[in-house]
Order: structure tokens, then sequence, then C-alpha cells
């Protein structure tokens, strides 16, 4: 819009939203957990890749399935994969968290930090279960 | 001059009852996300460092496949909604914003359809 142009020249010393957190405002666990909530959206939308990677080369047959678990099989592999598994968790615990938020469940500061916490906790435990369950298979 | 209270006209949605279109699709998706992407996890994790055939026959399991569908086209929709949120809100410039939109919007689509295609290939041979 021409009118956010405006507004956006008119003010380009001000410190902007998310590159605010830190040198002008404090960081808390409530907006610590809100940008990791996109950041980690960006990333599981990112490790999609490795999803069609997967299931394409299934579909090709054993010769590029084969090629392709060798990559993600590798140490870069597990870490990729690793990373993904968490930011999968940790975005789906959250979204479980604002999901409450949507119908009015808590909003108040304690809840906000309990909550906060317990998605911290439970994508952390899921993730481990997810590997041992990787690697006991 | 409408005689309508502002509480009333927001609850109208809009003059064209879309205006929390996106808002909704995005919840709607995301609770639908919930027990598909523990399903989706779990199993992967099973299924890892197995052997081709394993995830062969895992994927051709008419239950499966419908579940793997479903999960993509959700996922994918979801993720798209998403992305849109984040660059509508961070990119300033009105040009890169449509460009990103339109190259991710279509980027996702491609990827979405080719992994349920890839699914439906394995599902039906």
């Amino acid at each position: 819009m021409s009118t956010n142009k405006a507004v956006a020249s008119k003010a380009t010393n001000r410190p902007l939203s998310p590159f605010m957190i830190g040198p002008f405002y404090k960081p808390q666990l409530t907006s610590m957990l809100s940008i990791t909530h996109r950041l980690t959206g960006l990333v599981v939308t990112l490790g999609s890749l490795f999803i069609a990677g997967w299931l394409i080369s299934l579909a090709a047959g054993p010769y590029w399935y084969e090629g392709y678990a060798h990559h993600m099989l590798a140490w870069y592999g597990q870490v990729l994969l690793f990373l993904w598994s968490w930011c999968t968790l940790f975005h789906l615990c959250n979204g479980v968290r604002h999901l409450g938020w949507d119908v009015g469940f808590g909003l108040d500061l304690k809840t906000a930090y309990l909550t906060g916490y317990s998605v911290v906790i439970v994508s952390a435990v899921l993730t481990i279960a997810v590997w041992i369950l990787a690697y006991a298979a | 001059m409408s005689l309508r209270s502002p509480l009333s006209r927001a609850r109208g949605l809009g003059s064209a009852k879309s205006g929390v279109h996106h808002f909704w699709v995005q919840r709607l998706t995301a609770l639908a996300l919930i027990p598909l992407t523990l399903w989706f996890v779990f199993s992967v994790a099973r299924l890892a460092g197995g052997s081709y055939e394993a995830t062969y026959l895992w994927v051709h399991y008419p239950p499966f496949a419908v579940t793997l569908v479903l999960f993509l086209a959700i996922a994918f929709w979801h993720a798209a909604l998403g992305v849109q949120t984040v660059i509508e809100d961070y990119v300033g410039h009105e040009g890169w914003k449509l460009t990103m939109l339109v190259a991710v919007k279509f980027g996702l689509a491609i990827l979405g359809v080719a992994c349920i295609f890839a699914v439906l290939k394995v599902a039906l041979s």
C-alpha cells in the first residue's frame, strides 16, 4: 500500500518488530516462543523438501530410494532430520497452545508461562521419543 | 450511515463474509494436523533405516496411503497459509511481497502435488 510506504520512509530509524528484541526490548519466554513458532514453521516448510525427496524416490524405485536413504542416514542427513523433527514437534505443541488462545484459554500471564514451559518440555520429550523409536527399530 | 453496531458488523464477518477465511482455514488445518503429524512423525521413525520393501508396503497399504494423502494435502495448505502470513508481516516492498507470495504458493503447490502423486503411484501399483 502507498500509505505503508509513506509511514515506513518517515520512520526508518525506529526499531522494527522482529529486530527490536534484544537491544530495545527485553527477551521473554513468551516473545521468544512466539518468534520460534514462526521460525520453526518456516523450517518445517523447508523440510517438506525432505518428505518430497523421500516419497518421490520411493515412487521412482529401489535404485533412487537407496541413493536417497544413503544421504538421509549419513551424519549430515541425521542432523537435518533431527532439526526437522524437533521443529515439527515444537510447532505442533506450541500450535496447540495457540489454538487454546484462539478459544480464550490460557491468556493470563501465569497460564501463558506455564503452557510455555510445558511446550518446551513436551516438544523435547517427544523428539527424544521419536529418535529412541527410530534407533530401536 | 449504518444503524448496525460495531459488534454486529464484526459478527457479520464483513460484506463478502470472507474476512476471516484465512484465519479460519489456518486453524482448521492446524487442528487436523495434530493427529496427522504425530502419526506421520512416529510412523517415519519406525520405518527409519528400513528397507525399500518395508517402506513401499507401508505406503502401499490403503489406510496409510489415504492418511498420507490427507496429511500431505493439509500440511502443504497449512504451510502455504503460514508462510503467506510471515511474508505479509515482514516484507514491506510491494513488488517483492507479491513475487515471494506467488513463488511460495506455486512452489508449495508443485511440491504438494508431486508428493501426493508419488504416494498414489506407489499405492495404486
